[in-house]
């Protein structure tokens, strides 16, 4: 193996600082927006599954046109067309919000969905214990949601992760756009999206692997 | 009989869309009372069990709980709802077991039972600890307080159950029939621990289909039929002398259980 100009390993190692800064955005931007996306989806889950009749059809409203939309066009909209309304927001954050309130979306209807696989038995005796509405979801109900939304939401995760590679077309230099930053430079087109593709690859492995070692852990909640 | 009733209902009635599945139910009920609802599957008794713990909410007549008027308050001529947080404590002052048992399926035994005494009474967790201890005891499970419930049997599932609803200290204990999720060879320890806490001054009101113990077991039986109350009075006049056609016939599936 040469390391001489012109090679892959030379080119790759002349890129490492562009490539790790676009790495650590990456990484930055997929865990805002998954953090944001899991808060706000139990909040919109919960005004989905137990909201008064008006707040549970606005949450409704906002997760089928959130999953109706193409998320390009959402993050291009959060971009650019909030600027038109003189709200100037920076690339970076545009595209985290946009990331997140679509994946809100998701882990709302995932949380839903989970809430719903409880038995309805688990309510009701929740309810003749005496437990508030509160008490009952935070001790039955959540605990036992929990233990089911865990596989939805680690693949949520990786399609936010995933997702933050169009933050590229607003202009946010994550890494997919660092690494074609790079490409211009040496034109080592296939070897680079190869190296971008084994990053991603890594990064979704590992998350999935937590995820993995998470259910484990909660396993005991068995039913 | 100058103690006021623990329980009383009036007029009970409630609706399923255009389906009238109580039409007018009474009930009385002393302190230390064991009574039993008996009566075919949509006779309309469990509804009428479950509106008394508010599961269902009864569309009128009233429901007084140590006369408190349960869920309602008629302001006038016009039923206003109670609060959320007035309806869960009413509910606190019940307890009910349940057919499918409902225990937490992600607690121990002894935090099925604690949860109550913790978060609704306020209890410390040292002595939730030790009233669950005792009351687990009780039902014969003290040394599987640390078993979740897919480590037990049905019958024991039920007797957590039990002690779930009975550790809260309540006023009056509702059993949906209990028994009827069970095996065969597993109803008599949970018939056995609700024996004992009939014989230790529980107020219980029970649906079941176990004759032989509601006739042991209650002091006062009520037969409902199509959401009416067709006969009621002490086991012996309603087993041994059913005055109600339907009563008759109802027995009668007992194979002969019951004589004339």
């Amino acid at each position: 193996m040469t390391f001489t100009p012109g090679t892959f390993w030379f080119e790759a190692w002349a890129a490492r600082e562009a490539l790790l800064v676009g790495l650590g955005v990456t990484l930055a931007s997929a865990m805002l927006s998954i953090v944001m996306a899991t808060v706000c989806g139990i909040a919109v889950g919960v005004a989905l599954s137990y909201g008064w009749w008006w707040l549970s059809g606005l949450a409704r409203l906002y997760v089928d046109v959130m999953r109706g939309i193409p998320l390009l066009v959402l993050i291009l909209f959060t971009y650019y067309g909030l600027a038109l309304f003189g709200i100037n927001v920076p690339a970076f954050w545009a595209g985290v919000v946009a990331l997140g309130a679509f994946a809100t979306a998701h882990v709302a209807e995932n949380f839903r969905g989970a809430v719903q696989s409880v038995p309805a038995g688990q309510m009701e005796a929740a309810k003749a214990i005496g437990l508030t509405f509160r008490q009952r979801l935070a001790y039955v109900i959540l605990p036992q949601a929990f233990r089911r939304i865990l596989p939805p939401w680690v693949n949520t995760a990786l399609e936010i992760v995933k997702g933050t590679t169009l933050l590229s077309i607003i202009g946010v230099i994550e890494l997919l756009l660092a690494a074609q930053q790079q490409m211009a430079r040496n034109y080592m087109i296939v070897d680079f999206y190869l190296l971008t593709l084994a990053l991603y690859l890594v990064i979704n492995f590992t998350l999935a692997q937590l995820g993995g070692v998470l259910e484990r852990r909660f396993s005991y909640l068995r039913y | 009989m100058s103690e006021p009733p623990l329980l009383q209902a009036t007029n009970v009635r409630k609706h399923f869309g255009k389906v009238e599945v109580l039409k007018g139910i009474d009930l009385t009920m002393r302190q230390g009372q064991v009574v039993s609802l008996i009566g075919a599957s949509g006779s309309g008794k469990t509804t009428f069990l479950r509106c008394i713990n508010l599961l269902e909410e009864h569309d009128g007549g009233e429901i007084l709980l140590d006369g408190d008027p349960i869920g309602y308050k008629l302001a006038g001529e016009t039923r206003k709802r109670l609060s959320e947080t007035k309806i869960s404590a009413q509910r606190a002052r019940m307890g009910m077991v349940f057919q499918q048992f409902n225990l937490f399926p992600h607690l121990t035994a002894a935090e099925n039972v604690m949860l109550g005494l913790v978060k609704v009474q306020g209890k410390p967790k040292a002595e939730a600890t030790d009233i669950a201890s005792h009351w687990l005891g009780r039902v014969g499970l003290g040394e599987r307080k640390d078993h979740y419930p897919y480590q037990l049997s049905g019958g024991q599932q039920q007797r957590v159950a039990i002690a779930r609803a009975v550790a809260m200290q309540p006023r009056l204990l509702l059993f949906d029939e209990v028994t009827s999720a069970l095996d065969p060879e597993l109803v008599a320890e949970v018939l056995g621990v609700m024996q004992a806490l009939a014989e230790a001054g529980m107020t219980m009101l029970l649906v079941s289909h176990e004759m032989l113990f509601v006739r042991e077991v209650s002091h006062h039986v009520v037969f409902l039929d199509q959401g009416r109350v067709a006969q009621e009075g002490r086991p012996e006049d309603v087993f041994d002398h059913p005055e109600n056609e339907r009563l008759r016939s109802f027995l009668g599936r007992f194979h002969g259980l019951f004589g004339r």
